[in-house]
């Protein structure tokens, strides 16, 4: 999943250069070679291969019975047991795999967007307000980045646990609405798409800053808190170990975290084998429906910003 | 620069106040730990108990409807060292842990030198119920002190010899019944085309079994100083028996718990498991092709007409320090591995096997079981947990002893170096990991 993140990270930025160098490509097309462009098409389809090969092996494995997965061609069709298999999952445990799958949806989907949210807002002021302590701030944020969320994790445990807040909602809630890339990003991107004329203009005409900001700034700034939301989206949904350190009641868990603990017992309880296989790939469809879904808004984003 | 002073302010500032923070929770922890009377607390209580056994809270429940002024609250997560007793001792240090939590035997002891638990000895009742368990679990809650007692056993792993009847009558083998003629077994069945176990290089435990067995002691606490005795002389017996055993190719070497190693055990390649009870589920769920061709026998043993087992995991019900409710969680805890009623709703949703004498004669145990041709296998069990020497100790760091011990067997098991040099460096290390912890060290 690391992979999708940065690949997303890496789009917008690639595809504007490839917009950019695109003539310079096609003037220089036809004089490519046979061999490099082969070569080219070798390397894309192994790593392709590379990528997809676990994935298809969790679909195929996701439709056999116990006995099957052990005995029959990994990466082939079996007996086809997938909704039987489906069907065992959700009824497991009074549906608690179906509870989960809920929670990241919540800790993942209304996180990312009050973080898309606050960050753009941040990002924003830091973009285009002057103050004192400016660029302290935002050097303290862009610190933030280099921190990894594992390393926060424990001391967010204790400072939580002072508050009598581990185990809750809000353990695993709080701390994914902070996302100082998004913060930067969000910065980056409102100085090169906000022009000053325009909120000169907006202020001239009499709108206040929060108007000015909710109405014009956010419109320009859209296809970069599209990527914020998706970023945080993603981080939050794979985020396991602070949810692995502040939750103890099954019915807070992430999908993640869930399907962490039961393939910890797996050597005792065996039958719970199939189920982490179909819950897990069960739990990469939101994220895969999300991406489709939100690629559109950021390619048509990107496309109104070149025209400009 | 003036920013970056205030840069550099900002973030000592943050940085004492985590530190304080830190110290407060350390403080709060710390003063909990006087809990050594064990009263009734005289009004309703609500216990928290963590534990990763999928079904537990059906007992649980059995208890809360019957004790409505003693609430056990179940929290739970992945298995022990997968995350969970890291999370104990995070909650320890925050001064937030629960009441109650499962540890297994193997990790009683780190638990202990931490300062984590609260010594149940101080109950009547918890050392009023020593006779209803075997020896060698309550010898595993005591950590070899007299009247202290850190936890209530709850289940066992007696170890017995998982064989494939059926391949062993067609080809004319005799069952081993010692470790020589397991070794003899293992060159016909390696004619046969087939291997006789899979020696596993990331169970340490399993090992740890074999020397269990063979008599052997890895720990000693003399009460002052802990040592350390990984290469003894039953070790190496043992150690060097299998390493003739992977150098002669009469093993085979998955890894354990894999897919390969399922299907080696699906297809008939292996044909034989020296595991604990709670190995027949797994063969069951690992193995259904070969479902009616099992038999469980008693382990071979060093010498003819021994009785001796290992035993493979196993677990236990602590209490940790920072509890208020000593006495209801004692008699929680009791209640939940000696009555009946629980010791059959925990076989019945985990297949847990009870550490009691009167939890091995459960109905529900004396049952043939299909998948092993109808054999009444727990008996053989049942026999086996009464063979456990009750002496073997584990340390305080056996997380640690575990890896460094696994690492050295997995090169072993592809041809560098030695299972004995494994111990030893394993000895090296953990020896070094107590000292860095300011343990002590018997020489």
């Amino acid at each position: 999943m690391t992979t999708t993140t940065t690949m997303t990270a890496v789009n917008p930025t690639a595809s504007r250069r490839r917009r950019g160098g695109g003539q310079d490509a096609v003037g220089r097309g036809p004089r490519e070679g046979v061999i490099p462009r082969t070569a080219a098409f070798i390397v894309m389809g192994v790593f392709t291969l590379y990528f997809l090969t676990p994935i298809w092996w969790l679909l195929i494995a996701s439709t056999k019975d116990r006995g099957d997965l052990f005995s029959t061609n990994p990466l082939w069709f079996a007996d086809f047991r997938f909704f039987e298999n489906v069907g065992a999952l959700v009824a497991y445990r009074d549906g608690v795999y179906l509870r989960w799958l809920l929670n990241s949806l919540l800790y993942a989907g209304v996180g990312a967007v009050v973080a898309t949210l606050l960050a753009s807002m941040c990002g924003y002021a830091l973009a285009k307000y002057r103050f004192p302590g400016r660029e302290t701030l935002f050097n303290v944020v862009l610190g933030g980045v280099l921190v990894p969320a594992t390393a926060l994790a424990l001391p967010l445990f204790l400072l939580f646990s002072q508050v009598q807040l581990t185990n809750t909602f809000w353990a695993v809630f709080l701390p994914s609405i902070v996302s100082p890339f998004g913060v930067y990003l969000s910065r980056v991107f409102a100085e090169a798409s906000v022009p000053d004329e325009l909120l000169e203009a907006s202020r001239l005409d009499g709108a206040g800053e929060v108007r000015t900001f909710f109405t014009v700034s956010i419109r320009l700034m859209f296809p970069a808190l599209v990527t914020v939301f998706l970023f945080q989206f993603v981080s939050i949904w794979n985020n396991f170990f602070l949810p692995l350190i502040m939750l103890r009641s099954e019915e807070l868990f992430p999908v993640t975290y869930g399907l962490y603990a039961w393939n910890s017992t797996i050597n005792q309880f065996p039958e719970l084998r199939t189920f982490v296989l179909v819950g897990s790939l069960l739990s990469i469809v939101p994220l895969i429906i999300t991406f489709l879904l939100l690629q559109r808004y950021w390619r048509t984003g990107l496309g109104t910003g070149a025209l400009k | 620069m003036r920013s970056t002073k205030r840069a550099a302010t900002a973030a000592l500032l943050t940085v004492s106040a985590l530190a304080v923070a830190g110290c407060a929770a350390g403080g709060g922890s710390g003063s909990g730990g006087d809990a050594a009377s064990c009263e009734p607390a005289g009004e309703d209580v609500t216990l928290t108990f963590t534990s990763w056994i999928p079904g537990i809270e059906d007992a649980v429940a059995m208890w809360n409807e019957e004790n409505p002024d003693i609430q056990v609250e179940v929290q739970t997560g992945p298995s022990g060292n997968a995350g969970t007793y890291q999370n104990f001792f995070n909650q320890l240090e925050a001064g937030n842990a629960p009441d109650l939590g499962q540890i297994e035997y193997d990790a009683l002891p780190n638990f202990r030198v931490q300062d984590g638990l609260v010594d149940l000895g101080a109950c009547e009742d918890v050392l009023a119920a020593e006779d209803q368990f075997l020896d060698w679990t309550w010898g595993q809650v005591t950590l070899g002190t007299e009247d202290e007692v850190y936890g209530i056993p709850q289940d066992q792993g007696p170890m017995a010899l998982f064989y494939r009847s059926d391949l062993f009558e067609q080809n004319g083998i005799e069952v081993p019944t010692t470790w020589e003629e397991y070794r003899e077994a293992a060159v016909k069945v390696r004619e046969a085309g087939g291997y006789i176990t899979n020696f596993s290089d990331s169970d340490i435990n399993q090992f740890a079994g074999f020397v269990w067995q063979a008599g052997g002691q890895w720990f000693e606490n003399d009460g002052d100083a802990w040592t350390v005795n990984l290469t003894g002389e039953e070790s190496t017996t043992v150690a060097d028996y299998w390493q003739d055993l992977i150098e002669n190719d009469l093993v085979s070497t998955y890894p354990a718990w894999t897919d390969e190693w399922n299907n080696a055990y699906n297809s008939g390649e292996v044909w034989t498991w020296n595991s604990a009870v709670w190995g027949a589920n797994s063969i069951l769920s690992g193995a259904p092709d070969t479902s009616g061709n099992w038999s469980v026998a008693l382990a071979p043993q060093w010498n003819a007409g021994d009785q001796k087992a290992g035993n493979w995991g196993g677990s236990s019900i602590a209490v940790f320090n920072g509890t208020e409710h000593l006495y209801e969680a004692a008699k929680f805890a009791l209640w939940l591995n000696t009555s009946e009623e629980a010791l059959t709703s925990l076989n019945e949703t985990a297949q847990i096997y009870p550490a009691t004498t009167a939890g091995l004669e459960l109905p529900v145990l004396k049952e043939g079981v299909e998948f092993y041709g109808g054999q009444p296998i727990y008996d053989v069990f049942a026999e086996a947990a009464t063979q456990v020497d009750p002496n073997f100790t584990w340390g305080p760091t056996m997380t640690q002893t575990y890896g460094d011990v696994s690492d050295g067997f997995k090169a072993a098991a592809q041809g560098n170096g030695t299972l004995l040099e494994a111990l030893e460096e394993g000895q090296a290390a953990t020896i070094s990991t107590l000292e860095a912890q300011s343990i002590p060290v018997a020489e």
